[in-house]
């Protein structure tokens, strides 16, 4: 690959035809960093938290007075609404990636869409997943780490899908009434989002931490909450509450100051665990952290430590400022190598197969659909660690087998419109093995032509 | 013709192979008989992503402390089936206990990896690499498996659309999953073979998709248990179908709502077990099922309706000589003294000893010589006896 083939096709998207390949690879990347928008056409109307928060509440409401077969069909009802609207913000995630003038800044969407999980296998997220990419992902991108991480762990989807709502402190005011009223029902702490933020989020696994630690995170992040859901509205009601939905509810929060990795915690309310999180959020072990899956996801599956050390270093040197660290990404040798480093995965395969058919809108494709079929639907990946960035992950039989069924249905409306033999020119700009170009030359029509394209070596890997 | 001719004849470009899918296994299926007893050995390792709840799979009734940490989430012994005076089975793996009446399943209590965080993923990496700590080993313990058994018999199949860790290896494997997408043309995927033929990565991952395609001769894109374990019969029960294979199963990780949610997953997997031994027909009396977790849950019942992350787990071992009917377990308790870290049943037995064990014992292989390839790190001072009968 050389420089223009690496910063398209490793740190974009993939080429489109109707783009120029860029003259200067590192200018091109850098350039981004000021043309990238937050809220695409696409996303612009997609719905966001708040509107959501409150169509769920009035819902709930109109199932109250409802009669039993009023309430089952609302609740089917409601229930197609979220499918089509997770399916909507899938086509809207998939069409900003298809238009963006700035692939590299969407593509480092991806990765920290990936990198703060959330899955709508749980009930509750599915409404909130597309959402939640565009608040408390899409805007800080290339802001401060700690200012991603705060609006991460305080959005809806991250504190339904780790269960912070129902995490209560065993002293909070809520839990001591709940046992006077009702002494069998117990109600109390949840350590999953504590848990999960240090290992997945910040810290890292293996990283020094203990149980002691992550239970007494636990404690100090009860009554992290979310408006305007439950029966204890009144409770936020002297609060006030943050954009996307966020409230502290204090009758939850357990009394008390916490020792957290060797530092006492003794704060109270809300900003007791915001003190954490912003610890966790300048800790060198999250630096590492970052900089490993960064470098993993755009150079090696086994990152060279080179590149990792200087990555950790930007980090900490800035305060976790990321669009210093991308720069710092683009300025390294290491991220220039020629030879493809790295198998796609099945979400860059399919963009970057469409963005170099051309395509612009998805009215007749069902990507949400597609994503499924190819083993990584989106915003749903089986554990709160996102999907895996390896090729032993991706490049298994039956899902490469996969890749070629869809290609054949991908490139179908294409057989007179585009040529694989100019078009391979293009897309892998001057990357093209002369297997593939004999492939494509003596395929039997101009589909398998392009399907061969798009299932090529070269177009499997960037 | 054995996998590798077969795999020869597509890679070669040989048009007639997928002209006709199946003439390379025409004639060998209803074969029984002519090969030797370890040919028709079968061995199933089903993994439980997500830290399964073993004190409420296999559930320890008549410890009285069981009944006060799991508070509302006690399960009775009468809604359960009793397996003896100490534990009983959840009421949702009705299948199984009809397995285990039939002396054909045995259940493992307080048994865990060498793995003693509570981290997901650490913790599977430790289960299916075969490492005492986390990315201690790079390939995983079933693929070095298929090491020590005879080259006609090393072949592996995960039901899964990629290949998990437990299966990574040196060993070629391949994977199979049900797909809702249009079938590519025969002259595609010849045109694909033979584009890949240069690139040693491509080349056998698509030799071995092509290999499981070939193979399977299912109709259905269903993806329910019963249809999933009657597809991974279909393979297994071949007379050269694989002899190792990997089912993922996950949704374990019950932090909330456990009662309902573990109740429908156990449903699950028995409903997925029963549809693998029927499905299986003869070949289940030389079948091997493992099933196992990274790790278990917490002994008390958590603060909103679940468990959190634990140690010591439930595992079971199935098949038709299987020595079943007996729950093995050198019980801890369940009183605070005797909890792992005060709050985990603690884990008394290793659950590389099992598996090691259930592994060697399956294919006729001293089940010492297992444990030191599968668990070279481990330190196993000796095997479970008497797993099976016979």
């Amino acid at each position: 690959m050389n420089r223009a083939a690496i910063a398209v096709n490793r740190f974009g998207l993939g080429a489109r035809a109707d783009e120029a390949a860029p003259i200067d690879a590192k200018k091109w990347l850098l350039a981004q960093f000021d043309q990238y928008q937050a809220l695409t056409p696409a996303w612009q109307n997609q719905p966001k938290t708040a509107s959501l928060i409150a169509d769920y509440a009035d819902q709930l409401k109109q199932m109250r007075n409802a009669d039993e077969d009023a309430k089952k069909s609302a609740k089917r009802m409601f229930l197609r609404e979220v499918k089509d609207e997770y399916q909507l913000a899938v086509k809207a995630r998939a069409e900003s990636a298809l238009n963006t003038q700035t692939p590299f800044v969407e593509h480092l969407v991806h990765f920290w869409a990936n990198h703060f999980a959330v899955s709508i296998e749980k009930r509750g997220v599915a409404d909130f997943a597309g959402a939640f990419e565009l608040e408390a992902i899409r805007p800080f991108i290339l802001g401060n780490f700690k200012d991603m991480l705060f609006a991460v762990e305080k959005h809806p989807a991250m504190l339904i899908y780790l269960d912070q709502t129902k995490s209560i402190g065993a002293q909070s005011m809520a839990a001591r009434h709940g046992a006077e009223r009702q002494p069998d029902k117990k109600r109390g702490l949840n350590e999953n989002l504590a848990r999960e933020i240090m290992e997945l989020h910040t810290l890292g696994a293996r990283s020094g931490y203990t149980q002691t630690d992550v239970t007494e995170f636990a404690r100090a992040l009860t009554g992290w909450s979310i408006a305007g859901i439950g029966n204890d509205k009144n409770s936020t009601k002297n609060n006030t509450v943050e954009a996307n939905g966020f409230a502290f509810r204090p009758t939850l929060h357990e009394p008390g100051s916490f020792n957290i990795m060797g530092r006492n915690y003794s704060q109270t309310g809300r900003a007791q665990a915001e003190a954490v999180l912003a610890d966790l959020a300048s800790s060198a072990a999250t630096a590492k952290h970052i900089a490993t899956k960064l470098a993993r996801h755009f150079v090696s599956d086994n990152p060279p430590d080179n590149l990792v050390d200087k990555l950790t270093k930007v980090f900490l040197q800035t305060g976790g400022n990321l669009s210093q660290v991308y720069r710092a990404l683009i300025d390294a040798p290491e991220s220039w190598q020629p030879a493809p480093a790295k198998f796609k995965t099945p979400w860059e395969w399919v963009i970057s197969s469409l963005r170099g058919l051309g395509k612009q809108n998805l009215d007749n494709v069902n990507i949400a659909q597609i994503m499924n079929q190819l083993g990584q639907p989106t915003w749903k990946p089986g554990s709160p660690a996102g999907f895996d960035d390896i090729a032993d992950t991706w490049a298994a039989p039956n899902a490469l087998l996969r890749r070629i069924e869809l290609a054949q249905r991908l490139v179908a409306p294409y057989g007179d419109k585009l040529d694989a033999r100019t078009l391979g020119d293009k897309l892998l700009m001057g990357a093209i093995s002369q297997q593939t170009q004999t492939a494509i030359a003596r395929s039997e029509s101009a589909t398998t032509g392009l399907a061969l394209l798009l299932v090529s070596p070269e177009f499997l890997r960037r | 013709m054995n996998r590798r001719d077969f795999l020869r004849v597509i890679s070669t470009g040989a048009g007639i192979a997928f002209a006709t899918p199946y003439m390379s296994f025409a004639g060998l299926k209803s074969n029984p008989g002519s090969n030797s007893a370890a040919t028709h050995r079968r061995f199933i390792f089903i993994i439980q992503r997500g830290a399964a709840d073993g004190l409420n799979t296999v559930i320890p009734y008549a410890d009285p402390a069981y009944a006060k940490l799991r508070g509302g989430l006690a399960i009775d012994v009468a809604q359960a089936t009793k397996l003896d005076g100490m534990f009983a089975l959840h009421a949702s793996l009705a299948e199984t206990a009809k397995m285990y009446s039939a002396g054909q399943a045995l259940f493992v209590q307080a048994v865990a990896s060498p793995y003693r965080d509570r981290s997901h993923f650490d913790g599977q990496n430790v289960l299916e690499t075969g490492g005492l700590v986390p990315y201690q080993m790079k390939d995983g313990w079933m693929n070095r498996l298929l090491t020590l058994l005879p080259t006609s018999q090393n072949e592996a199949i995960a039901f899964a659309s990629t290949i998990p860790m437990a299966l990574r290896g040196k060993a070629e494997v391949t994977s199979y999953a049900p797909s809702a997408l249009p079938q590519a043309s025969d002259d595609l995927l010849m045109r694909v073979s033979q584009l890949y033929a240069e690139d040693a990565q491509l080349h056998s991952i698509w030799s071995a998709a092509m290999d499981a395609k070939n193979m399977s001769d299912d109709t259905s894109n269903k993806q329910d248990p019963a249809s999933f374990g009657k597809l991974a019969a279909s393979f297994l029960e071949r007379a050269d179908g694989p002899k190792v294979a990997m089912i993922e199963t996950g949704g374990w990780d019950t932090h909330t709502a456990q009662e309902g949610r573990l109740a429908r997953q156990l449903k699950s997997l028995d409903t997925l077990m029963a549809a693998l031994r029927d499905g299986l027909g003869d070949t289940w009396a030389t079948t091997t099922v493992v099933v196992a977790t990274e790790f278990g849950r917490t002994a008390a019942a958590n603060g909103t309706g679940g468990t959190d992350h634990g140690t010591g787990a439930s595992a079971m071992i199935l098949g038709g000589d299987v020595k079943g009917g007996r729950v093995i377990a050198d019980w801890p308790g369940l009183n605070n003294s005797n909890l792992y870290e005060g709050r985990d049943l603690k884990p008394t037995m290793n659950l590389d000893v099992l598996i090691a064990s259930a592994a060697g014992q399956s294919f006729g292989i001293e089940p010492m010589k297992v444990a030191k390839i599968l668990f070279p790190e481990s330190t196993i001072a000796k095997p479970l006896e008497g797993l099976f009968r016979s």
